[in-house]
């Protein structure tokens, strides 16, 4: 089956429940989307498709149906997304282990809403958790990035 | 410069550039160096190409200590932030003993910081005379005419990097006694633009974490466990895994606790668990519920303590008490809560061509796993290796007296021909469901005032079940019978509160137990200020003069305290809260650090709380890292508040009720508003900060509740106990 993963077209053997988490990690090596709960619950798993946050442990990869993005799509150590450079502005990053799957939430969000308040950022981000307990720093860093790509 | 956090790739690295430099520290404890990496573990390694990498003796679990440890070096060695790079120290017990609780390495009780600021700083000055020596033999010049900066040597009419002293640098013996630079001197410590050198990594998806160990031809395990704690495995029939991709073989590990399901991915291995059969005995299988906990620890509560805490005249006490004219009373009650790190439980483990293992793990205390490891395979201590990678959290999980994940990964490997890595990955649902929980403790307070309103009589019982009896933490935890993280808190609080009696008394072993972020203080915290705040309602004083009534005097205890509680009071406009919301305070020491916070709300327990503002202040002495204290002050404190508002760890019949995060949620971003987090300047040893955020937290907000509703909450969870949140 053919998956397109950061831009690259991948030919991929696998099952047709089996979780595009898994595909991504397991088979495909692709290390930055993380697995914490399995259930939809936590939001480390989040990658785009066409553009959409998903939760990729609750989408089976046969289903996926359109090019993936995940945080290494995002944009790259020379090159970061400003959701990614505000997150380093702002050091949100504690552990870090679910905040990739938060900047793909937050990508999502201000594609969709370039200017978001308060509450827009809570609802939208409210299904991500980060038991570092970051939330308010990345509150800030999603209003960071939203005046970034505004200016652009 | 780029930060090479594979031990490996370093020593390659040093060998290809030729001559190395190490600064160490010999098990003796006197300053030690070397010019081969392989004789000595340092703690600062430079290259004669100028590279110069901090050997971080604790792991990373977010707290930030790979920055702050370099940041020690880099201070003394005059370098900017991006001349160093880091590496995790191997598993070493001597060298890189946490001094504070050795003879081991491992980290915890927030004391990374506390016990490193002196020697990373005195290698860092080590490495920086040495290398000025150096200089002034190659130039002639007295190397008190030369300084280092930048990674430049210059004096006495001559200038050049250091990588060009290196060589000779190793040859010279490292001074016993390096001068350390004055404080008013430091241009890293204290800095509040100091970055965090892990950032850009967690910033852009490379960073790799132990669940992101993907070794050559590995195989994942799961373990198949059993509903109750203690039952074991009797038989398996992997019959129905046989048709699914990936599976490989399932068998009962060694010690019977559970079943090894092999597979060739997670996903493999995680429907090949569900499909497996096991048969399991539990004729000394757990059977207790939480209900029964609670009712043996309210019990105890209500009968005289097995231990006097604090070796007070109880009968004295109890008079005073029950003679003051006004008595409060409360009996408090905390049910076990989990650690939940985002990363869930995970590690490899392999063979080595020398026929030695080879641990990769975000690895709390390595010398445990270290040792478990070299009894299962029968191998001597030096031929196990432990490569500590990135943890993703902990707040304790990662660290168990029985090294309990690692030692199931060594039994799984066990099982094997040892010809393929072992990827060991527990579910969330392993996570919740396998004991290793904060406590259950309850207990049981009167407070005696007189007709002024001033304490006469404060006694406290505490029952609950000892985290550290029975395991090799006892020795220097239990005195007197009395295991130390049951009673932190209370008997040794800074507070002056006259004839005051704690009993402590130890309930039954039910479940497997842990610390927990902050450990006892996350209930004792919690008792004392909702006491001294029901206390200071009683007496009619405001909460922040009741509490500064008992820190009066000279003494650090008090006027740190004190200074915190102030702080946090101003900053937050204590006493005028804008129209609608409430205010609640409360302040704790522990582990070494002073924190006081003032939760803000709206909304009141029958309608709904909102959490709007938290407001903290805290004096941990230096303040090595601004920033990263103050992330660690907002993390801790959503620690604090999320727990206590709705979860709690539940059994019936010894099963835990809980299964993953719908039923037990953690704190989400819409629960928590804005938190704002004041240093108090100091110019003592720096103490912890990965702890002391979390036990005011809680109290603060039941506090806060209490102004808006009237109602102390004293049996947790909050939302399960008449408030609720919105």
């Amino acid at each position: 089956m053919k998956l397109t993963v950061n831009g690259t077209e991948h030919e991929v053997d696998f099952e047709d429940d089996m979780p595009l988490l898994w595909v991504l990690r397991d088979e495909l090596n692709i290390k930055g989307v993380k697995y914490g709960c399995g259930v939809a619950q936590c939001g480390a798993c989040t990658v785009h498709i066409d553009g959409e946050a998903v939760r990729s442990c609750q989408t089976a990869a046969a289903d996926v149906w359109g090019a993936v993005t995940t945080i290494e799509g995002l944009g790259t150590p020379d090159a970061m997304h400003a959701v990614q450079a505000a997150w380093v502005d702002h050091q949100v990053a504690q552990c870090g282990y679910c905040q990739s799957g938060q900047m793909m939430q937050a990508a999502a969000l201000l594609a969709a809403n370039p200017a978001p308040t308060d509450a827009d950022i809570d609802d939208a981000m409210n299904g991500n958790l980060c038991r570092c307990g970051t939330y308010p720093r990345i509150r800030a860093a999603v209003k960071t990035a939203a005046t970034k790509l505004q200016e652009v | 410069m780029t930060i090479d956090t594979s031990r490996r790739g370093f020593l390659k690295s040093a060998a290809a550039v030729g001559a190395v430099l190490v600064v160490g520290i010999r098990p003796n404890g006197a300053l030690a160096a070397s010019g081969t990496p392989s004789m000595l573990t340092p703690f600062v390694q430079i290259g004669s190409d100028g590279s110069v990498t901090a050997i971080v003796k604790h792991f990373e679990m977010g707290q930030g200590p790979s920055t702050g440890l370099t940041t020690l070096i880099a201070e003394e060695m005059g370098l900017t932030m991006d001349q160093i790079g880091y590496d995790f120290a191997p598993s070493n017990p001597q060298v890189y003993n946490n001094t504070l609780f050795g003879p081991m390495q491992g980290t915890g009780g927030s004391t990374a910081m506390a016990n490193s600021f002196m020697q990373y700083r005195q290698a860092g000055a080590a490495a920086r005379e040495m290398l000025l020596q150096a200089a002034a033999q190659a130039w002639g010049a007295d190397a008190s005419a030369l300084t280092l900066q930048d990674g430049v040597i210059s004096g006495a009419g001559n200038s050049a990097p250091l990588g060009d002293f290196v060589e000779a640098a190793a040859t010279l013996d490292a001074p016993a006694d390096p001068p350390l630079k004055d404080p008013s001197e430091f241009r890293l410590i204290g800095n509040p633009d100091v970055r965090r050198l892990d950032s850009a990594a967690k910033g852009d998806g490379t960073a790799m974490f132990a669940m992101d160990i993907q070794r050559p031809n590995q195989m994942i395990a799961m373990i198949a466990r059993p509903e109750q704690q203690r039952a074991t495995a009797v038989s398996v029939d992997v019959s129905g895994a046989e048709g699914i991709k990936g599976f490989i073989d399932a068998q009962i590990l060694p010690n019977a606790a559970g079943v090894a399901v092999f597979a060739e991915t997670t996903w493999g291995a995680m429907q090949a668990r569900d499909a497996i059969s096991v048969e399991w005995d539990t004729s000394a299988a757990e059977t207790r519920s939480s209900d029964e906990i609670e009712a043996e620890i309210r019990a105890a509560l209500e009968a005289e303590p097995t231990y006097n805490v604090n070796g007070a005249d109880l009968g004295a006490v109890r008079a005073a008490v029950d003679g003051a004219e006004t008595i409060v009373e409360e009996t408090f009650y905390f049910p076990l809560l989990a650690h939940a790190p985002m990363e869930p439980l995970n590690c490899t483990i392999e063979q080595t061509e020398d026929g030695g293992i080879l641990l990769h793990d975000g690895c709390q205390f390595p010398t445990i796993p270290h040792g478990a490891i070299a009894e299962i395979f029968g191998i001597p201590f030096e031929k196990v290796q432990i490569k500590t990678v990135l943890a993703g959290g902990s707040f304790g999980r990662r660290a168990t007296p029985q090294a309990d994940y690692q030692v199931e990964a060594a039994l799984a490997f066990s099982l094997t021909d040892r010809s393929r890595p072992v990827h060991l990955v527990w579910s969330r649902e392993d996570d919740l469901r396998s004991g290793y929980y904060r406590p259950a403790f309850g207990h049981k307070v009167r407070v005696g005032l007189d007709a002024n309103g001033g304490i006469v009589g404060w006694e406290h019982r505490i029952a609950g079940q000892s985290i550290m009896k029975g395991t090799p933490f006892e020795a220097f935890t239990i005195q007197d019978g009395v295991d130390h993280s049951s009673v932190e808190g209370t008997a040794d609080s800074p507070y002056q509160i006259p004839t005051a009696a704690f009993g402590l008394t130890d309930t039954e072993k039910a479940t497997s137990t842990l610390w927990w972020r902050a450990v006892g203080h996350t209930h004792t915290a919690y008792v004392m200020e909702v006491m001294m705040d029901m206390t200071a309602k009683a007496a009619g004083i405001d909460p922040v003069d009741f509490r500064l009534a008992y820190l009066t005097g000279n003494g650090a205890d008090q006027t740190r305290k004190a200074g915190v509680l102030k702080l946090a009071a101003e900053k937050a406009n204590w006493g005028n809260p804008p129209a609608g919301r409430s205010q609640g305070i409360a302040v704790h020491k522990s582990f070494g650090s002073y924190v006081a916070e003032v939760v803000e709300i709206s909304g009141t327990a029958e309608d709904g709380i909102k959490i709007e503002k938290v407001t903290c202040a805290v004096d941990c002495g230096i303040a090595v890292n601004p920033d990263i204290i103050k992330a660690q002050m907002e993390g801790g404190i959503g620690y604090g508040i999320g727990h206590n508002m709705r979860d709690q760890i539940t059994l019936t019949g010894g099963v835990v009720d809980q299964y993953n995060f719908p039923d037990y949620e953690p704190l989400r971003i819409s629960d928590i508003g804005a938190i704002e987090v004041h240093i108090l300047p100091s110019a003592e040893a720096p103490t912890g900060v990965g702890e002391p955020g979390t036990p005011p937290a809680a109290p603060a907000l039941a506090n806060a509740i209490a102004a808006a509703s009237d109602m102390h909450v004293a049996t947790l969870p909050m939302d399960d106990n008449g408030v609720s949140f919105v």
